[in-house]
């Protein structure tokens, strides 16, 4: 375990020294990353008032029951469990990077940027299957009488109430915001993971051609990583909001 | 060249000398803690319908504090926050405090709207939803 062992008494304000103790780019990162913080959490918590705006919501354990190769198996939260684990993995490869970096250890650091980068393109991987299968894969719904076939796109899906059609059960439209909120969150995250895998593999050319080593410290590995695990952070909420509860 | 160059920027080095056990551990109970949170998401699926409106609302508020827990790992130790000085950590924690106000202000605003909507904004009593399975069959939505 790692401790920073301040002597007491240290004069933290009084000049010729950051408050912080850490260098203004990692300080700077922290500060962005709160600020992106709070993006992801308007978002989310505006998914939540709409969501508790309205008498009906789609249930995740019906939208999201799908499994790659799978067929039609009814497989609630196993393909979005598997997703969370690629993403914590990932991340515990990245801290490992991290660590390997404090010990000036360029195959270490190369070793487990790699392994980060892996996991993040698996993650993305997933994460298009997925919305390919909920844009493409139809379901009866009845409008206006008429039984259509829909996919879950922005502006429309099936997730709605069900109702008598026929002596059958059908679905009605769902909530409109449902797949607006689901695209454009899972969108935006999926974004930040497509962005953290570019600055990984910068990261990784750059040690590799012995950056790091040059300037005598692995800090951007460091910063990098603090980006990385912020998307994991985020993906703790996503996974909350829209897949568990 | 050990520069470390910013020097006035970087009073104390945090030891690093320790191993991966503790990177190991929290993966662990990141692990865990996402499966207990799989089996109530699972416990609610599989008993859904029969469940009380308090049950599933007392499930769903402890995957919320399970959420917050691995959320908690993840910043202090994957993140290093939990190594930093104190005076670093609360630059970070104390502006999200807002949270708090943030989540329960909108969702509060949320369940009003749904109110105001089902009362024709209090003129009428509070009634059970008509249930849309009850919905004539035939009838336009």
């Amino acid at each position: 375990m790692s401790t920073t062992t301040v002597p007491a008494g240290t004069k933290w304000w009084t000049g010729g020294r950051s408050p912080f103790n850490a260098s203004y780019g990692k300080v700077m990162m922290w500060y962005f990353l709160m600020s992106d913080a709070f993006t992801f959490g308007a978002f989310l918590i505006s998914y939540g008032t709409i969501r508790f705006s309205v008498n009906h919501w789609a249930d995740p354990n019906q939208v999201f029951n799908a499994f790659p190769f799978a067929g039609h198996a009814n497989l609630p939260l196993a393909f979005v469990s598997l997703m969370t684990f690629i993403l914590i993995f990932s991340s515990v490869t990245m801290v490992l990077a991290v660590h390997e970096g404090h010990k000036m250890n360029r195959k270490g650091v190369e070793k487990y940027m790699i392994l980060t980068i892996l996991g993040g393109l698996a993650f993305l991987g997933c994460q298009a299957w997925e919305w390919t299968h909920m844009i493409t894969g139809d379901h009866a719904v009845l409008v206006n009488g008429q039984i259509e076939h829909w996919g879950t796109t922005v502006t429309k899906n099936p997730w709605g109430p069900q109702v008598m059609h026929n002596g059958a059960l059908v679905s009605t439209p769902g909530p409109i915001a449902f797949g607006g909120y689901f695209f454009g969150i899972t969108g935006f995250h999926g974004f930040h993971v497509f962005s953290g895998v570019i600055i990984n593999i910068i990261m990784y050319i750059k040690t590799k051609l012995g950056h790091f080593d040059e300037r005598g410290h692995y800090e951007m590995i460091e910063k990098a990583g603090l980006y990385w695990h912020f998307v994991d952070l985020v993906w703790v909420f996503v996974f909350l909001c829209f897949y568990l509860v | 060249m050990s520069t470390h160059s910013s020097s006035s920027e970087i009073t104390y080095h945090p030891e690093h000398t320790g191993g991966t056990k503790r990177i190991w551990k929290i993966f662990w109970v990141l692990s865990v803690l996402t499966i207990i949170e799989l089996g109530l998401g699972y416990f609610m699926y599989a008993q859904h319908g029969s469940l009380s409106y308090t049950v599933v609302i007392s499930t769903k508020i402890a995957i919320a504090i399970l959420t917050l827990m691995k959320a908690y790992y993840i910043v202090s130790v994957f993140m290093h926050l939990g190594d930093e000085v104190r005076n670093l950590i609360m630059t970070i924690v104390v502006p999200l405090i807002l949270f708090v106000w943030f989540i329960i202000a909108f969702l509060a605003d949320g369940n009003s709207w749904r109110n105001m909507r089902n009362t024709d904004a209090g003129s009428r009593p509070q009634t059970e939803q008509v249930t849309p399975a009850a919905i004539e069959q035939g009838q336009k939505p």
